[in-house]
């Protein structure tokens, strides 16, 4: 018997199943060999040891934006800032990366902490005018993805810029500045164990602490949560700092732990691939690990698949708005939670 | 046997957060009659006309006009089967015109263009058919609050309705205004309009309407000839009480004052006095009960007292202990011990997709007790949740369970679990009982003289009267911003005397007045 409480679990894995439908249905009228490319799909991601550690590394980054952007909608502020940050503190772990002379154990340890703080102080601005002025946190937060692109990509351009090579790249980093990797056959590198640690943080943070608690209080109603004493501006803005701090260590290590040149042309998307993993992780953030995963798989998949069939990776692209799309249509499967609620009604009248 | 006009059977409607707001309703309206809907807040009238309306769906249930099995899925449904409705807060666009309004949505043309004449010879006819003056031509923004439920009558009018649905009518309207609605509405219906009347005055009830169908709980409590009922059956079926209020009260002396307010005026932005030289006092051990009609300053005074005031400019002071609070946040003056019960929990007063245990230790999570270094205590935590939800007598699955699943008589225990579980200083209390069932408002009476025995000071607002003059020591009205007069010994005072003050008929000189400093 299905409760109501499991109902948005039940949900999550309807939506999934459904887009994954869709997606081998597409499949099926596109491909010469439909079944032969499902195959690909589904199973080439974790096929080989390789390929198991592109998913894994390929995930890396998502659960670092994923966590970012799940405590900020867990404080019930819909900011999208954590694209612009993980790109822009990217840039600033580069340049220490570069231009620093460290032992290999403080080089990214310095480095990747400048790309956090410099995140949590470019997220406090729209925290802060949300928070003193009510200016909403979604219109500042995309506009500050733009500006800090501009900037970012201005340092690259004119101060970064390598001219010996062939594209537009940074200079070299340090040998000292790159994180090791930790399994032979994949590139999977340290960043693995920051981001799971940064994790089970968060996760203590939100749950375990009054500082978690506020947090959600206001989140859920933030009226409620003034009523009781606390101080909700300043709990938006401290979530606003953790956030881009998360999300600015997501860049920095991504950065020194998958290259050796700072090499964002343009904006990587893992900021807005973060919303998509929290809303799939319903914002908690040990679920944000098997989204983040769930994400980095069927992308995986949908490389393999254009590299050995006749189908091209762009469809993932119908697969994930069929997620958002479902996942953020509350109406999906509504009638059905309906009849469940009328029941324990009428068990409990 | 003829079919009713409208009929309704069998509805219950569950709100997405759980919410029970009818269960298994029926309602049956006969053509060319006025219908009253009875019953307290939260009985689920409002629910009930919305389903009507095709507002909202309902969850269980069918409903037939005229026989006819029919299914509302919007408001234009509704209109297009002659249902309109006039909400409590008026739907019309304040720049625009009477006529504009009239017809919006649905505008004459003339070519491409919009033909505003023709608007407004539409809104004269339909004003002349039925008997409401209104001036086609003036703004909505410069209307009185009863012409603009006259446009809105007409509104519902010219789109046909036959069936008009009156949310509350009489809550925003003068009684001249009263009046003159009532005599609009006998005419309507001597044209063969059908009007259901939603209220919780009796006495316009039994002036105007032929059957009345009276709702507690969000259950029907049956359909009766208006005239074969008194005022008194009618609200003790609303309330489901049969006997009035009594409690015995412990005879402990009451102790050193734990609040003062002194001189305490409070203006708005306009420099209109929403208070003024408010002075009272409540000591130890002290229920002070504060009466008044709603909207007379008592918004403004708790505010004051809770820290959630927000007007230009204030004067006086709000002593708590001696510490003065007028300027202080919400912390600080929690921290002095001061409790807040809310008359909003919906709103303030809870968390609705937060756990019950989340919403017990929102005042106290800070305190060292709930905390193990860094992290909270969960051990206490739980065991507190536990033992406040088993003290609280809360009906639930356990302190893990979403807060907005509750009833709203479960919910509000945990509210007051809440705020009494600390053993504050002082305590203000909100319409505590507001919506809740008979059983779960005992409780908290109880719990409120508890509390009074252990020696907190409480202010009690309270638009029941009974619970008022039962729970309270001493007992002030409210009139226009201005305490009117004070009673030592409230269980002596009768409602009707009460009324003729809480109307501001009445006024004590303000030596009585006085006496609230000091109680002597």
């Amino acid at each position: 018997m299905f409760k109501v409480k499991y109902f948005e679990v039940i949900r999550t894995a309807a939506v999934i199943l459904i887009a994954l439908a869709i997606a081998f249905i597409i499949i099926s009228l596109v491909s010469d060999q439909p079944l032969k490319t499902i195959g690909i799909f589904l199973w080439e991601p974790i096929s080989t040891k390789g390929h198991i550690g592109n998913v894994i590394e390929m995930a890396i980054p998502l659960m670092f934006t994923g966590l970012a952007v799940s405590l900020l909608f867990r404080a019930n502020m819909f900011n999208l800032g954590a694209e612009g940050i993980f790109y822009f503190s990217g840039v600033v772990a580069s340049v220490l990366a570069i231009h620093l002379s460290l032992n290999s154990w403080f080089h990214p340890v310095v480095a990747i902490a400048a790309g956090s703080i410099v995140g949590a102080l470019l997220s406090a601005i729209p925290g802060i005018l949300k928070a003193k002025w009510n200016a909403n946190e979604l219109v500042t937060s995309l506009m500050f993805n733009n500006i800090l692109f501009g900037v970012g990509l201005y340092l690259l351009n004119y101060h970064l810029r390598d001219a010996k090579a062939f594209a537009n790249v940074s200079y070299k980093f340090q040998e000292t500045a790159q994180l090791s990797k930790i399994f032979t056959g994949t590139r999977i590198h340290t960043g693995l164990i920051i981001v799971l640690v940064m994790i089970v943080l968060a996760h203590l943070f939100l749950y375990r602490t009054k500082w978690g608690y506020e947090l959600r209080m206001t989140g859920v109603n933030r009226d409620f949560a003034r009523y009781s004493g606390m101080k909700t501006a300043k709990v938006i803005i401290l979530v606003h700092l953790i956030a881009g701090f998360i999300a600015g260590m997501g860049g920095s290590v991504e950065v020194l732990g998958m290259y050796n040149r700072f090499q964002w042309a343009s904006l990587p998307g893992y900021g807005l691939d973060g919303a998509l993993v929290a809303m799939l992780a319903k914002n908690n953030p040990l679920s944000v690990i098997g989204s983040a995963l769930f994400l980095a798989y069927i992308r995986i998949g949908a490389d393999m698949m254009a590299r050995l069939s006749d189908v091209p990776s762009e469809m993932i692209s119908i697969i994930q708005a069929v997620i958002i799309l479902l996942i953020s249509a509350e109406q999906f499967l509504k009638f059905w939670k309906n009849r469940m609620l009328l029941k324990e009604a009428k068990a409990n009248a | 046997m003829e079919h009713a006009l409208l009929e309704m059977r069998g509805i219950t409607k569950v709100y997405p957060n759980g919410v029970v707001a009818n269960h298994d309703v029926h309602f049956s309206l006969r053509e060319g009659e006025i219908h009253a809907i009875a019953g307290e807040n939260g009985a689920g009238k409002s629910t009930l006309m919305k389903i009507m309306f095709g507002m909202e769906e309902p969850s269980e249930g069918d409903i037939s006009i005229r026989g006819e099995k029919v299914k509302l899925q919007s408001p234009q449904d509704a209109i297009d089967r002659g249902i309109g409705m006039v909400h409590q807060h008026f739907m019309l666009v304040p720049s625009f015109t009477v006529a504009e309004n009239m017809v919006l949505g649905m505008e004459p043309r003339k070519g491409v263009g919009f033909n505003y004449n023709e608007a407004v010879r539409l809104t004269e006819e339909t004003a002349r058919k039925y008997n409401l003056a209104v001036n086609p031509k003036a703004k909505v923004e410069d209307l009185t609050v009863g012409m603009k439920q006259k446009v809105e009558i007409l509104k519902a009018l010219v789109r046909g309705a036959k069936i008009l649905i009156l949310d509350e009518p009489t809550a925003v309207l003068t009684p001249q205004e009263t009046e003159e609605l009532f005599v609009e509405l006998q005419h309507l219906k001597e044209q063969g309009h059908t009007i259901v009347f939603i209220s919780h005055k009796l006495k316009e009830v039994k002036a105007i309407c032929d059957r009345i169908t009276i709702m507690r709980g969000g259950r029907s409590e049956g359909v009766f000839q208006t005239k074969d009922v008194t005022e008194q059956e009618i609200s003790r079926l609303m309330v489901g009480r049969d006997v009035v209020l009594k409690y015995d009260k412990d005879n402990v002396p009451f102790g050193k004052p734990v609040l003062s307010v002194d001189k305490l005026s409070v203006h708005d932005s306009q420099g209109k006095a929403l208070l003024e030289e408010v002075s009272f006092a409540v000591r130890e051990g002290q229920i002070v009960g504060i009466a008044g009609v709603e909207g007379n300053g008592q918004n403004q005074l708790v505010e004051a007292l809770t820290g959630g005031l927000h007007a230009v400019s204030s004067s006086g002071s709000v002593k708590v202990n001696a510490t003065d609070i007028l300027a202080a946040d919400i912390l600080r003056i929690r921290s002095l011990g001061v409790s807040y019960i809310p008359e909003d929990r919906m709103r303030q007063g809870a968390a609705g997709d937060a756990s019950i245990s989340d919403n017990l230790i929102s005042t106290r999570y800070r305190s060292k007790d709930m905390n193990k270094g860094p992290l909270l205590n969960g051990k206490r935590i739980a065991a507190l949740a536990a033992s406040l939800v088993e003290e609280f007598k809360v009906r639930c699955s356990g302190p893990q369970q979403p807060i907005g699943m509750l009833s709203g008589g479960n919910m509000q225990k945990v509210v007051v679990a809440r705020e009494c579980s600390t053993s504050p200083q002082l305590l203000i209390a909100e319409q505590p009982t507001r919506g809740v069932d008979i059983g779960a408002a005992q409780f908290i009476h109880q719990k409120l003289l508890e509390l009074r025995s252990a020696g907190s000071g409480i202010v009690l607002l309270s638009a029941d009267l009974n619970e008022i003059l039962e729970l309270s020591d001493s007992l002030l009205v409210m009139y226009e911003g201005e305490i009117v007069a004070y009673f030592e010994n409230p269980s002596k005072v009768s409602e009707e005397e009460l009324g003729l003050y809480m109307l501001g008929i009445n006024r004590q000189d303000k030596q009585q007045i006085g006496r609230a400093v000091n109680h002597v």
